[in-house]
């Protein structure tokens, strides 16, 4: 077994347990918010998958950064899985937001709002993260690509968020500002296990995907061992391979 | 900086035997503020919309220069040659922004009269001044941002496709800066002179970019 699945299983029951947790406090502890009502609950949840997919796609940067410092496919791989897991959750968080935008301001989709619009052309930069891998197709310099792209993609986060932010009037609310938020300590509680539910979530199913990706490429190798010539053509993929 | 110079003599020198690019350029972007008078069914424009509309022309304009920025040194050999050759490999990123952000000038010589011209924007020649400081500042980005992505793209199988949607949203900051930047001077009382916050991040998103681009341009020409 590859290092990736080591502590897969232990992973998993945390995981598990504290995703039940942050619900158990979202739904039973954290009290109805005052103006919005029980549709505030969903903060829980959007926030959570908003911040843990951001951070998630600095970190395919990062480790773009240790693929090009030491040519070895593991940093692709993780970079891969961290950028395809937070799309996966980020668009999560959008939906997640957009509802919340429905419930609480009136519409689908807030142009004012520098924290939505942001985000969404991260999104945007990030859909083409698969499109390009998948049209190179030397294994070699799509890996390569892909880390310079990462990079540059990490660093356009913050910088994104910092002129969208100048270009329009706050609306979202601030819950998490420096002076420790606005929120009461009940809330926090559930908000911060959430956090960390979600930041869980997103390193096992990271974990599971590599595993998985790994164990592909392992079979592949058997198979064209096997059969030889046989095994057929390894066809393109995004993915590393 | 030698080889540099030379590549983008090279450049201007190839794009003034052939006419390819600028020409297509500067036709797209007088096709485009005809659209864009049907479209919005207005003979003049002013303030913000005169700016959106100004802003999209000129991106339109410049994804034909980034999408062809690269193609002959990959259809005809330059890229092996520069690289076996014991050069600086930043000198190909210098000189190939340098040679987008001529076009870009170039381009801009055409299509704010044109602009002027067709679509009458109010104060034009009083912030032109204003108006120029950020027109460069705005090509900076494309000329960083452009040849980035054109390097980027002009190796994979749809560079055509690939080139643009990379390019859009790293460009997004950019435009907005650049479009909340022309959008106040373009107004019938407007001073004349721009806010400083567009100019002081149109400058640092320029200079982000040219630091990044410019350390990691290595590893996208490698072979």
């Amino acid at each position: 077994m590859s290092t990736h699945v080591r502590h897969l299983r232990g992973l998993t029951v945390v995981t598990a347990l504290m995703i039940t947790a942050g619900l158990a406090l979202t739904f039973f502890y954290a009290p109805l918010d005052a103006e919005q009502g029980f549709v505030q609950k969903i903060f829980y949840i959007h926030v959570p998958l908003a911040i843990v997919s951001l951070v998630g796609f600095c970190l395919g940067g990062v480790y773009g950064i240790g693929y090009l410092r030491t040519g070895k496919r593991v940093w692709d791989m993780r970079s891969y899985c961290a950028i395809h897991m937070s799309l996966i959750f980020s668009v999560g968080g959008l939906i997640a937001g957009s509802i919340w935008a429905k419930a609480s301001w009136g519409h689908w989709w807030v142009w004012s709002d520098p924290t939505l619009v942001s985000y969404l052309i991260v999104i945007l930069l990030y859909c083409t993260y698969q499109p390009m891998r998948f049209s190179i197709e030397d294994p070699e310099r799509q890996a390569r690509y892909a880390a310079v792209f990462s990079i540059v993609a990490g660093a356009f986060v913050p910088i994104n968020f910092i002129i969208v932010n100048l270009s329009s009037e706050y609306l979202h609310p601030r819950v998490l500002n420096l002076q420790g938020g606005a929120m009461p300590g009940s809330m926090k509680l559930a908000f911060y296990t959430s956090l960390v539910a979600i930041a869980l979530l997103f390193a096992t199913l990271m974990k599971y995907e590599m595993a998985s990706k790994e164990l592909r490429i392992e079979t592949r190798r058997l198979r064209r061992r096997l059969l030889g010539e046989d095994a057929g053509p390894l066809g393109r993929t995004a993915s590393p391979s | 900086m030698r080889t540099a110079t030379a590549i983008l003599r090279k450049d201007l020198l190839l794009e003034l035997r052939t006419l390819e690019t600028l020409p297509s350029m500067a036709l797209l972007s007088v096709s485009t503020f005809v659209i864009f008078h049907f479209g919005l069914n207005r003979d003049s424009l002013s303030g913000q919309l005169a700016a959106g509309v100004f802003t999209v022309t000129l991106l339109f304009a410049a994804m034909l220069a980034i999408n062809r920025l690269f193609v002959a040194e990959r259809e005809q050999g330059g890229f092996d040659a520069f690289l076996l050759a014991p050069v600086d490999r930043t000198a190909m990123f210098a000189a190939k922004a340098a040679a987008l952000f001529i076009f870009m000038v170039a381009l801009e010589l055409v299509a704010v009269p044109a602009f002027a011209l067709l679509l009458a924007p109010p104060r034009l020649g009083h912030s032109l001044p204003a108006f120029t400081l950020l027109l460069l500042l705005a090509d900076g980005a494309f000329a960083v941002i452009g040849t980035f992505v054109s390097a980027l793209a002009v190796h994979t199988r749809a560079r055509d496709l690939i080139g643009p949607i990379i390019g859009l949203p790293l460009m997004l900051p950019a435009l907005i800066a650049t479009a909340r930047g022309i959008g106040p001077l373009l107004t019938p009382n407007a001073s004349g002179s721009p806010q400083a916050k567009w100019l002081l991040v149109l400058a640092l998103y320029d200079l982000f970019n040219a630091l990044l681009a410019v350390g990691l341009f290595d590893y996208l020409i490698e072979e």
